[in-house]
């Protein structure tokens, strides 16, 4: 008895060392692929091709520059929506609502993390770039601004919650240091909670935007898919194709080993290595939490 | 908790048993229902759906499964050597003929219907006609504003499909190169690639400004069709079954299905059933051009 | 300006809440009212034969089984892949680990998958087990991509939930004489369940809502019977509303909405399963 429950044990706790190692495991071989099947561009395509301005891979024209410029530019109207009102609404719920709010708020805006992406293009194309386009005169509803008012909304949620647990753990001493000296409970957020929890919103911010980049069918029903050089501010409100809805777009169609296929490839291991950069440096920046959890949940 | 848990699975053990009484049919029969798997252009998808249905209805020992993606995407399935079938609105291309031979695959052709290419703008814009030349023109660039071809001061808002869409391709052949090999004109940059030519329709149907392409099958009687003159001076010509099969209308297609040699079997009497006149009536029903 | 703002700090006080609170508001309202208006727009397509039929007439009529049983597959079959590896990695990582440069690179990883897009897992899973190891395109590629994706969700949230539970647990167990993994097993697990499982919930419900993982690895447009086996392509509700919003013409605009209604019902009755549970534990909880 003594023997064959220590031997069980031996096996699990091996099962378990090993399953820990999974994750580096998965990491190096989604890597790995990548290379393997986006590395052969490098030589079946002149770099100077790759980096031309026009995206037309059935006549071999491989420019991926419109399309890094159009991930950036809806990356960048995400942010500017997610940041505030993820930034705010975490306030909101951390600071000033009260606690039958907090409650009700919480598992609402999870609710919002948890809308499937193809939901949000299918209103997006029906509801909200008719709409866009009447409202702002543009020529079509189909554009980089669509996009990222979807984008923010899908990235708001990770914001929120990571930002409201870096607000969360900041200790209540500092706050109430603060009103001690006669600050209100406002100039209290802004001066010292806030600064104290900087380094939590920050990743929060980072999440948010590595969500938003990464985002594929919404961007791909909305934003006109147009491979132009989205380098104006005016880009905004113009059609733009990102590398997300690029692969997805055209994967189905390429033959398998040809050299679109390859570029493909080469466009995702662009996307792996910046959503790496941006998550290596979320992470190295400082954020004790007890509630790690629901950081990487939303 | 655990009562939660029963419920759910007994919940979905009952939606899967709704579904396998349409498959318990295959199972209490004495042979197993064969398949056929077909995939590709998405202008040919919804008549190779209802093809599909039609064929089944009668045959109900062969099942079909249908996908779209594009003719790109039914071509190279065809030389992976996954599906029977791959649609195609395009000619299979040389490169990827030489692919299918270096993978063993020897595409077969067969014509299953015509279809009528039509441009299509907003039921509001007062524009009728044009050339095929002042098409290209919109399509390449060179004309940005409706005014340029007699129309309101608009932008055009030029849409067209994917780059994996047979349609596309032949587009670019016909009426931006205007069928000239040497010609080398582009689309636009600015050209909305959009991914179905749903979402062209729909963007047309409800944005005046725009412009854009489709099989004629795929166009609802509330969009306006532009009637289409070859060259300057010529007829303008509506698309229509008469005028793809007297040749007077520019832009009209073979559309083809391909095989991996000649077709036997199942895939063969499927074949043959598409050719005869039941399923060239369902050509015709749905806005194609029967292929005889 | 400084001197303005701090003599008249109330006032200031009072717009800058009244500002934040507005803001929460015009964050959450189109939520609520995202929901309510695919509810309103849906509902009448709702009907037993929608839920219980097969599609016909080209997909314009008739229902939607199919793509819900091809979801549910999916969902069990990402389940099936990612809870036992997850738990376990997650178990690893609590109770075993040390704060050592591997366990670091550890959580760098896991940070990394979660930040993937989910498109590259979907080219990553058509490479790997769509052509590389011959699955096909299949329900079996398609949920071990999913379970890939899921892996990271499930791996922090059960690692959160057994760190909560308090080390006393353990040092009782263990100077009672149990072993270690008994201890896990039998104390540890047990009382971080619900969480655990709140994590597995949440986790499995981003799977079901994806589409891009699925595009190339296992879902089709139409198929005339229900998948058979784990190598059959199936179709799946995110994939079919995508298909019947830009590919099919006709489609009668009452259908779409029931579909997009129904994957909203789907996936919120999984995420208020989860917060219930996660509430109930932490009511019920002892310490």
């Amino acid at each position: 008895m003594e023997k064959s429950l220590n031997w069980r044990e031996f096996i699990i706790t091996r099962a378990i060392k090993a399953s820990g190692y999974s994750a580096v495991v998965f990491v190096l071989l989604i890597f790995f692929f990548l290379l393997r099947e986006g590395l052969p561009t490098l030589s079946e395509v002149e770099t100077s091709s790759l980096l031309n301005i026009r995206w037309y891979p059935i006549e071999n024209y491989f420019g991926i520059l419109p399309l890094i410029t159009g991930s950036i530019i809806i990356t960048f109207g995400a942010a500017l929506i997610a940041v505030p009102f993820g930034i705010g609404t975490a306030v909101y719920i951390s600071e000033i609502a009260p606690r039958w709010m907090r409650e009700i708020l919480k598992p609402l805006v999870e609710l919002l993390g948890g809308l499937p992406s193809v939901v949000l293009g299918f209103l997006g194309i029906l509801v909200l770039s008719p709409y866009l386009r009447i409202l702002l005169d543009l020529p079509t509803g189909l554009t980089a601004f669509t996009g990222s008012l979807l984008l923010g909304g899908i990235a708001v949620p990770t914001v929120v919650s990571v930002a409201e647990d870096a607000l969360d753990s900041v200790p209540r001493a500092y706050r109430e240091g603060a009103w001690a000296l006669g600050a209100t409970k406002w100039q209290t957020i802004w001066r010292v909670t806030l600064p104290a929890a900087k380094s939590g919103v920050l990743t929060a911010v980072m999440l948010g935007v590595g969500r938003a980049i990464g985002e594929t069918m919404t961007v791909m029903m909305v934003t006109g898919n147009a491979p132009v050089m989205a380098t104006k501010l005016g880009s905004l409100f113009s059609p733009v194709r990102t590398m997300t809805a690029t692969i997805a777009a055209e994967m189905g169609e390429v033959a398998n080993g040809s050299t679109h296929y390859h570029v493909l490839f080469f466009i995702g291991m662009v996307l792996f290595l910046i959503s790496l950069i941006v998550n290596v440096i979320a992470s190295s920046v400082v954020f004790r939490s007890k509630k790690r959890a629901e950081r990487i949940l939303s | 908790m655990k009562r939660i848990l029963i419920i759910f699975l007994l919940f979905s053990f009952m939606l899967t048993s709704c579904g396998s009484a349409d498959s318990s049919a295959d199972i209490a029969s004495d042979s197993p229902a064969q398949y056929i798997e077909n995939k590709g252009s998405d202008t040919i998808v919804n008549l190779a759906l209802a093809w599909a249905e039609a064929y089944q209805v009668d045959h109900p020992k062969v099942r079909i499964s249908v996908t779209g993606g594009g003719s790109g995407t039914g071509i190279a399935a065809l030389v992976n050597g996954t599906v029977d079938i791959a649609n195609a609105s395009r000619k299979i291309k040389d490169e990827e003929t030489a692919e299918a031979q270096t993978n063993g695959v020897t595409p077969v052709e067969h014509i299953i219907a015509r279809d009528a290419i039509a441009v299509i703008v907003n039921p509001n814009n007062p524009v009728n006609e044009l050339t095929l030349q002042q098409i290209s023109d919109i399509y390449s660039g060179k004309y940005t504003n409706w005014q340029d071809v007699g129309g309101e001061d608009r932008p055009i808002v030029k849409l067209s499909r994917e780059t994996n869409s047979g349609t596309h391709v032949y587009f670019l052949e016909t009426v931006l190169r205007l069928g000239e090999k040497e010609n080398k004109t582009l689309f636009s940059m600015d050209t909305l690639l959009l991914p179905s030519s749903e979402g062209i329709i729909s963007e047309v149907r409800q944005n005046p400004n725009a412009i854009g392409y489709d099989g004629l099958g795929y166009v609802p009687d509330d969009l306006k069709m532009i009637a289409i003159a070859k060259e300057a001076g010529g007829e303008y010509v509506l698309p229509s079954i008469a005028t793809v099969n007297d040749k007077t209308y520019a832009i009209a297609r073979d559309l083809y299905m391909y095989t991996n040699g000649d077709p036997t079997g199942i895939v063969k009497d499927y074949l043959d059933w598409i050719l005869s006149e039941e399923a060239q009536q369902i050509v015709a029903d749905l806005g194609f051009v029967p292929a005889k | 300006m400084t001197k303005f703002l701090s003599r008249n700090r109330h006032t200031v006080q009072r717009l800058g809440f009244s500002f934040i609170t507005l803001m929460a508001l015009a964050t959450v309202l189109p939520i609520v009212g995202t929901i309510i208006y695919i509810l309103v727009q849906g509902g009448s397509a709702i009907s037993w034969e929608f839920i219980t039929g097969f599609p016909h007439d080209g997909m314009r009529a008739g229902g939607i089984l199919p793509a819900i049983i091809g979801t549910l597959y999916l969902t069990i079959g990402t389940a099936i892949f990612s809870v036992p590896l997850g738990i376990a990695a997650a178990i690893y990582l609590s109770e075993y680990a040390k704060d050592t440069q591997w366990t670091r690179l550890i959580r760098l990883a896991i940070i990394n998958l979660a930040g993937i897009p989910s498109v590259v897992y979907g080219l990553f899973g058509l490479g790997l087990f769509v052509l590389f190891l011959q699955f096909g395109t299949s329900i079996l590629a398609a949920s071990l991509t999913l379970s890939i994706m899921t892996l990271p969700v499930i791996i922090s949230t059960a690692e959160e939930a057994l760190r909560s539970v308090p080390q006393a647990f353990r040092t009782v167990s263990i100077s009672l004489g149990a072993t270690r993994w008994q201890t896990i097993r039998k104390i540890v697990l047990k009382e971080a369940l619900p969480g655990i499982l709140t994590g597995v919930i949440l986790g499995l419900e981003r799977a079901a809502g994806e589409t891009a993982p699925i595009l190339f690895t296992g879902a089709a447009f139409f198929l005339p019977r229900l998948p058979q086996s784990p190598f059959d392509a199936t179709m799946a509700l995110p994939y079919h509303l995508f298909v019947i919003s830009t590919q099919v013409p006709e489609m009668p605009i009452q259908i779409q909405y029931g579909t997009a209604l129904v994957l909203l019902v789907f996936v919120l009755t999984m995420n208020l399963i989860a917060t219930v549970i996660r509430s109930r534990a932490r009511a019920k909880r002892q310490w």
